[in-house]
């Protein structure tokens, strides 16, 4: 079913609080991997989600738990490393995880959610849910070997994931048509009997309908969809790397960031719908929300030593004694 | 209903599979994968429940691994056969990167419920690939707990524990002790708990801790020694991770000798860490120096009487032994 207008206007707000929330993190708080740039793939395929569906993501992770409907707040306050943090400042910029929407593992090793977001969606299946699980990975990861053993079993016991590929041009430095044999990701797919579908990444509408598609086809038990979403990240792998070749020209770069802006381009369509009063609302709001989420990090206590060994187990092994106050 | 206090002659094998029987009876949360457990190890298993619940793998050891994490962070409580140890290494990521830092990297919002089982493939021809001890590799990963049972019964009822823990679990099950059979308890709430050792046999001259297969080895030394008036005390570890100190601490005491007998490689072990922990907190016992008996560091060779040579047999252990007393 196509988004009414609310869920249109809540897919413009969840880009939108991307984009504002990874602005005011270089004006407060430079970390390293933005999605700038890729905010129509993250919000059309999570818009696509129940809240009970599980989500898997990357180092680039801030997206993933703004695109399910997290709060700000909390996520902003783990990236200043507070105890306030959705991951009690343990977890920080590149594990953002917010499990009470789904999502269960940001991963920093390049493609680590590929058997995580595989096992909830056996997990679903086993207890009979029809729950899915949406696993977001960028293109450098479809050639770790989970890409290959996960879609696989995926793919073998029809299980209800989405495989979800954030395909924004580059591993790092490396351009796909270097990287891959087959540079079409989506045609990967037939390797392992499924179906495999682009999309263009910058069209927020576009995404949701391939997603929603491969959603309910998962949910019918038909098994898992691999989604390329064509997309592109406006800064750099990671702003706290200097990146000394020209690996990507700036002409390219700037096509990119006036012409193929995910928000510019939603705005616009919005705007054709008469939706412009409700947009601007939006932008006043998201910006309160954005602010006032900084004021909470920055005035959040730091986490404890006692934190960490509170952290490990849940049935504890207890701190040997002077540890837990190193 | 069965008795309690009653028995069943089982192999450390046999006891493994009952474990797992009785868990998946009692927790529909329970399931099992691995490679080709439909054929070795969980036959009857597959007659007695669904079919979902009982996973086939394809030979993709880290995915498979990291699937059963994925499970354990949604609802269920999966048993993962890693069939043979040498084979964590290809599934590291997923146990060390994922199953246990996830909880701790979510500032505790996750729990990951994951047993996974695997063999120690030694003393068996199948030369340095498949023969590999690698338990120290998982002692020096905090978020695991790390069990190594010696007799039938600690198989069953470690693992029973392994099941119902909150907490990812590696088991080490040892090959060379499948055959080993003994009377276990039917009762399905027999659990043995984690992080306690078991004294086996009580001494006063010598403290000798025993780490899996190398128990029958402890056992028949001390037996060996009493006959020329030494009275070892022979401690089963059982639990590698957390590691119960106070038990060994105790004894030390108590003896004022160490021999750690351990088949994983010298050089870090866990018998260095034993050595270490009593060398801290229990050095004013010690009359003499502490002894590891282990493997040394060489691969293990295809030939059989080379291999056997490298792990703790009764004879290194009484030579560590007469080297203190």
């Amino acid at each position: 079913m196509p988004l009414d207008r609310a869920q249109q206007l809540e897919m413009f707000r969840r880009m939108l609080r991307i984009r504002l929330f990874e602005e005011a993190l270089i004006a407060h708080n430079p970390v390293g991997h933005l999605s700038i740039g890729q905010e129509g793939a993250i919000a059309g395929a999570c818009m696509a989600l129940r809240d009970d569906d599980y989500v898997t993501g990357t180092h680039r992770s801030h997206g993933h738990p703004i695109g399910k409907g997290a709060e700000i707040g909390p996520l902003m306050a783990e990236i200043f490393g507070k105890r306030t943090g959705i991951c009690k400042g343990l977890g920080g910029s590149m594990h953002l995880t917010d499990t009470k929407l789904g999502l269960i593992c940001e991963s920093a090793i390049v493609g680590g959610g590929f058997p995580l977001a595989t096992g909830a969606g056996l997990s679903a299946q086993v207890r009979g849910s029809d729950q899915v699980s949406l696993c977001f990975f960028g293109d450098g990861a479809v050639n770790q070997g989970t890409f290959s053993e996960s879609v696989n079993m995926g793919a073998v016991w029809k299980l209800p994931v989405i495989y979800f590929c954030e395909n924004n041009g580059y591993a790092v430095t490396t351009p796909v048509e270097k990287s891959h044999g087959q540079p079409e990701i989506a045609r990967r797919a037939d390797g392992y009997g499924i179906p495999g579908v682009v999309v263009d990444g910058q069209d927020a509408e576009a995404v949701h309908a391939v997603t929603l598609e491969a959603v309910e086809r998962a949910r019918a038990g038909e098994g898992p969809t691999l989604i390329e979403a064509k997309t592109y990240r406006f800064d750099e792998h990671s702003n706290r790397l200097a990146i000394p070749i020209e690996y990507r020209s700036k002409e390219e770069i700037e096509h990119h960031r006036n012409e193929r802006d995910p928000i510019t381009l939603y705005r616009a369509v919005l705007q054709t719908r008469d939706l412009l009063s409700e947009i601007e609302a939006i932008e006043a709001e998201v910006r309160t929300t954005i602010d006032e989420a900084v004021e909470f990090a920055k005035a959040s206590p730091e986490p404890e030593m006692s934190d960490l060994w509170d952290s490990m187990y849940v049935n504890p092994i207890s701190a040997p004694a002077g540890e837990g106050e190193l | 209903m069965t008795m309690r206090n009653a028995t069943q002659k089982l192999s450390y094998l046999q006891a493994i599979v009952e474990a797992q029987r009785e868990e998946m009876r009692r927790d529909e949360r329970v399931i099992l994968m691995g490679e080709d457990i439909a054929v070795y190890g969980a036959q009857s298993l597959f007659d007695e429940f669904d079919n979902k619940r009982l996973r086939n793998t394809p030979i993709s050891e880290n995915s498979f691994v990291g699937v059963g994490v994925g499970a354990a962070l949604t609802g269920l409580r999966p048993i993962v056969d890693l069939t043979i140890a040498s084979f964590c290494y290809l599934a590291s990521d997923q146990i060390i990167n994922q199953a246990a830092k996830l909880r701790f990297m979510t500032g505790a919002q996750l729990a990951v419920p994951l047993v996974v089982r695997t063999s120690t493939f030694y003393n068996n021809r199948t030369a340095a690939q498949h023969a590999d001890r690698p338990y120290p590799l998982f002692m020096n990963t905090p978020g695991l707990k790390v069990l190594a049972p010696s007799t039938a019964s600690d198989a069953k009822g470690l693992l029973k524990a392994a099941i119902r823990d909150d907490d990812p679990v590696v088991i080490f099950e040892d090959i060379n002790l499948w055959g080993k059979k003994e009377e276990v308890p039917t009762d399905e709430d027999f659990l043995v708990p984690i992080g306690k050792a078991a004294v086996r046999r009580e001494g006063g001259d010598v403290t000798i801790v025993s780490i899996a297969g190398c128990l029958p080895h402890a056992l028949s030394a001390a037996d060996a020694l009493a006959k020329d008036g030494v009275e070892a005390e022979v401690i089963d570890l059982r639990t590698i991770v957390p590691l119960d100190k106070e038990t060994i601490l105790t004894s030390v005491a108590k003896t004022g000798r160490l021999i750690v007998a351990d088949n994983s490689h010298k050089v870090g072990s866990v018998a260095s860490e034993i050595a270490a922990v009593v060398s801290e907190e229990g050095f004013e016992s010690l009359k003499r120096p502490i002894q590891r008996v282990a493997a040394p560091q060489v691969h293990v060779p295809y030939n059989a009487a080379l291999e056997k040579r490298l792990f703790v047999s009764k004879d290194r252990i009484i030579d560590a032994v007469r080297a203190i007393t």
